[in-house]
């Protein structure tokens, strides 16, 4: 082998921004496959220097330790928040928001919904897998109609519990969102395809495109009571129906520059949104 | 010398603010306090700072926190309904000590409560902004002056402690206009190394975060910064003395009712009762060492508020049974009177026999 | 000239009354005095009432909420019906007649009726009734100086509306020959 060394040439190894730590996720769990894209998107950019990360309270809460670039832990549901002030006081650096289900979608909804909406141009990485997996398996803002959680145990009754939120439909309709997709990483294909939609929302970051947003329809195979492959096969069966993969919103691949060309362009009739400038009427 | 001009209490916290360096508010409209955000919306854009009207308190404050971890001097400002929603913020910065002002201009509570002047959130300024073990710094200031001095003093402190710092205000400092000579504007700010802007490949990665999930760290952490708040105990107390020298009744209130306490002891004097008055400044580290100064010789502690008796806790504690602790107080968003307050003054004068 | 005057405007809200009450405190700030000046705030401002407490002093001023003023300004009945017994022996009431209907003789109180709001639309300085009543009470009290009180106005009258600035010297003027 000693011999053959010369000729080695590394075809896998772990990315600079990702930490050579051992992580507290469960086996089976999708976080290590997304936190590999994201720092393999942060090395390939070559920002993890500025690249500054801020961090969920749900499974991700220990991410802080795993990522290279400076990290934050917001408080939960937060993350946009303090995602907004980071970007806002330097404006280069390259900031992201990871997020899971009960973070972004239900106590931090409203911080969601607004950082989209002002147009921040931040990263936001948003994990569904229909429950909230830190706290052990409790209903999630996602969660299936009739999904058996530890807080329904009789299945979600959507008469009293309401329906899953589809968060790329949702942010879809505002004016301040450059890309929206959801993905999945349960094969290598969708891991490569999951891999371009995150590099293409980091990328619209560092060219000033704007808000983007990118969904990974996730798994929970602990709380799920599954095998991390009969995990996906409960994921494909039932969720990928309800949460359709796919590119919700995207500015550029409709023909702008970044989300305030798309903005205008949509709201073209409203004067109030397009005074008179020099040179004549609007 | 600086012009002196007459602002309103709520601009000047704004003006004093900017003068200090800050560059970055986050705030939601909430009366009493509102004139502070709007004039922050008026001067950020024109000395290249950020003024962003948040979507609601919570991410106002979360807004906060995100600066303060980048490294910049930062402030929000609400009144007292604002403030309870701002209480897990505080927490999550006091459990990462980081610095960053908060203004509070009170209104009557609890609840919605009213929009008039208050002073009902001593004890959450001083006790229990938001959950956990911690402290933030509480300066109360007493006219417009103060708060221009104080809002600029703030920001210093917050960054020397690494603490947040509140500024308790009420409706009526808030609103009203007084002379006042603005701070000369801040050159070099201090270096953060601990902030999170970046590694730029020339450092490890900074980490900002307040979870512990082994005891044993926690308690460490905690302790550690409960041995930093035994200095600040120590250095940072301020409060005014006014006429206590030989008083027999002395008087304990802060910000807009100390005026009035100020008022109801020159007007015992002229009737030859001995009053006076201890104005703490700062409510936490509470004045314990002003106290001190008069225990020897008062024959009796009135504390006057706009609250059903929150401060007076305080004072008790510094009495620690030595003298006796009397108090008067209005609220609902009534302004006590010098009237009012004399005659509890004479009604005690002639119990003591002062 | 050094007295002190603790003084209550009041009025509807939009007739000017905070300005008015701005007017005195700048004065008593050129002069180096004590100052404060208090508004009434909330829903009472939107269409209702408005007042504002001005204090001008030689000594640290306690209270700035006037309860026993002894100037008083009023702009409309309401606010004189609220306030007229509240005014200090010795004191002074500038009411505008124009306005008020009713101004009542006040026991120990100087009343001076002034159709502030009918003179500034006589001589075209409509909306500066206002300034017309502190003219007025200026010329009863001598408050500050005439030099003060003019820099007052002037010092008041924002920079981006200076063009309005004579039309107020004017109606000062006007008050303090009422």
């Amino acid at each position: 082998m000693r011999s053959m060394s010369a000729e080695a040439k590394v075809v896998f190894q772990r990315p600079h921004a990702l930490l050579p730590v051992v992580t507290n996720y469960c086996p089976g769990c999708p976080h290590g496959i997304v936190h590999r894209l994201v720092a393999e998107c942060i090395d390939e950019l070559g920002v993890e220097g500025d690249t500054v990360g801020i961090a969920p309270v749900g499974c991700a809460v220990t991410s802080p330790d795993f990522f290279g670039c400076d990290m934050i832990e917001a408080a939960h549901g937060r993350a946009p928040a303090v995602a907004t002030a980071v970007k806002r006081v330097h404006p280069d650096n390259v900031v992201f928001a990871y997020q899971g289900d009960g973070d972004l979608a239900s106590i931090g909804m409203a911080e969601t919904i607004h950082a989209a909406t002002r147009g921040e141009n931040i990263t936001v990485i948003f994990i569904n897998n229909a429950i909230y997996g830190m706290t052990g398996g409790q209903m999630a803002p996602t969660s299936l109609p009739n999904q058996v959680t530890q807080t329904s145990p009789y299945g979600r009754d959507v008469a009293t519990a309401g329906y899953p939120i589809r968060v790329c439909e949702l942010l879809s309709s505002l004016d301040g969102v450059a890309y929206l997709e959801r993905v999945t990483v349960d094969c290598p294909k969708n891991v490569r395809k999951a891999k371009k939609s995150i590099m293409k929302a980091f990328r619209n970051q560092v060219d000033g495109v704007g808000y983007s947003l990118v969904e990974v329809v996730s798994t929970c195979p602990t709380n799920w009571g599954l095998t991390p492959q009969d995990s996906f096969d409960w994921m494909r069966e039932n969720m990928l129906p309800y949460y359709p993969l796919g590119v919700y919103k995207d500015v550029v691949a409709d023909g702008f520059a970044n989300a305030a060309e798309a903005a205008a362009a949509r709201n073209a009739d409203c004067p109030v949104a397009h005074p008179a400038t020099e040179g004549g009427l609007r | 010398m600086a012009e002196k001009v007459l602002m309103k209490g709520n601009e000047v916290m704004a003006e004093s603010a900017i003068r200090a360096g800050c560059r970055f508010f986050f705030g939601y409209p909430i009366t009493p306090q509102t004139e502070l955000a709007a004039y922050m919306s008026k001067r950020m854009p024109k000395v290249g700072g950020t003024y962003l009207q948040a979507e609601s308190e919570i991410a106002a404050i979360n807004m906060v926190y995100g600066a303060s971890c980048a490294g910049a001097r930062v402030m929000t400002s609400s009144s007292s309904p604002g403030i309870s929603l701002k209480g897990e913020g505080i927490s999550y910065m006091a459990g990462c000590d980081l610095p960053g002002v908060i203004v509070n201009v009170q209104r009557g509570g609890p609840g919605l409560g009213g929009i008039q002047p208050s002073q009902s959130d001593y004890w959450q300024a001083t006790r229990a902004t938001g959950h956990g073990d911690f402290h933030v710094m509480v300066y109360a200031p007493s006219t417009v002056q103060e708060m221009a001095d104080y809002a600029f003093l703030a920001f210093d402190k917050a960054d020397e402690y690494r603490i947040p710092v509140m500024l308790l205000a009420d409706g009526m400092l808030g609103q009203m206009m007084e002379p006042v000579v603005l701070p000369e504007p801040k050159g070099e700010l201090p270096e953060k190394p601990w902030a999170t802007s970046g590694h730029k490949n020339k450092r490890a990665h900074n980490i900002m975060d307040s979870l512990y999930l082994t005891a044993e760290e926690l308690e460490d952490l905690n302790v550690a910064r409960f041995e930093r708040y035994q200095s600040i105990l120590r250095d940072e107390q301020r409060a005014e003395l006014f006429m206590t020298d030989d008083a027999d009744i002395v008087l304990a209130a802060y910000g807009a009712s100390a005026r009035i306490a100020r008022s109801a002891v020159v007007a015992a004097r002229e009737k030859g009762i001995k009053a006076g008055l201890v104005r703490p400044i700062t409510l936490w580290p509470f004045p314990t060492d002003a106290f001190e100064q008069v225990m020897s010789h008062a024959k009796l502690f009135l504390t006057v508020e706009m609250s059903m008796g929150q401060m007076v806790d305080d004072v008790r504690l510094a009495s620690a049974g030595r003298v006796p602790v009397e108090f008067f107080g209005r609220t609902g968003g009534i302004i006590p009177t010098p009237v009012e307050v004399l005659a509890r003054i004479e009604e005690l004068s002639g119990k003591v026999g002062a | 000239m050094s007295r002190t005057m603790n003084a209550v405007l009041a009025g509807f809200g939009g007739q000017g009354i905070l300005f008015a009450g701005k007017i005195i405190a700048i004065a008593g700030l050129i002069e180096d005095r004590e100052v404060s000046w208090l508004p009434s705030y909330g829903p009472e401002m939107r269409g209702g009432t408005a007042n504002c407490s001005v204090c001008v002093a030689d000594d640290p001023i306690g209270s700035p909420l006037v309860l026993r003023p002894d100037v008083l300004v009023v702009m409309n009945q309401p606010s004189l019906d609220k306030f007229e017994g509240s005014v200090q022996p010795g004191g002074i009431v500038v009411a505008d007649s124009t306005l008020v209907q009713r101004i009542p003789a006040i026991p120990n109180v100087k009343v001076c009726a002034v159709p502030a709001t009918k003179l500034a639309e006589e001589n075209g300085y409509k909306a500066l009734a206002n300034v017309i009543l502190v003219g007025k009470l200026f010329a009863e009290t001598h408050f500050c100086s005439e030099e003060t009180i003019r820099a007052a106005v002037e010092q008041c009258v924002p920079a981006s509306k200076k063009a309005k600035l004579p039309s107020n010297l004017a109606a000062l003027e006007i008050g303090m020959n009422a």
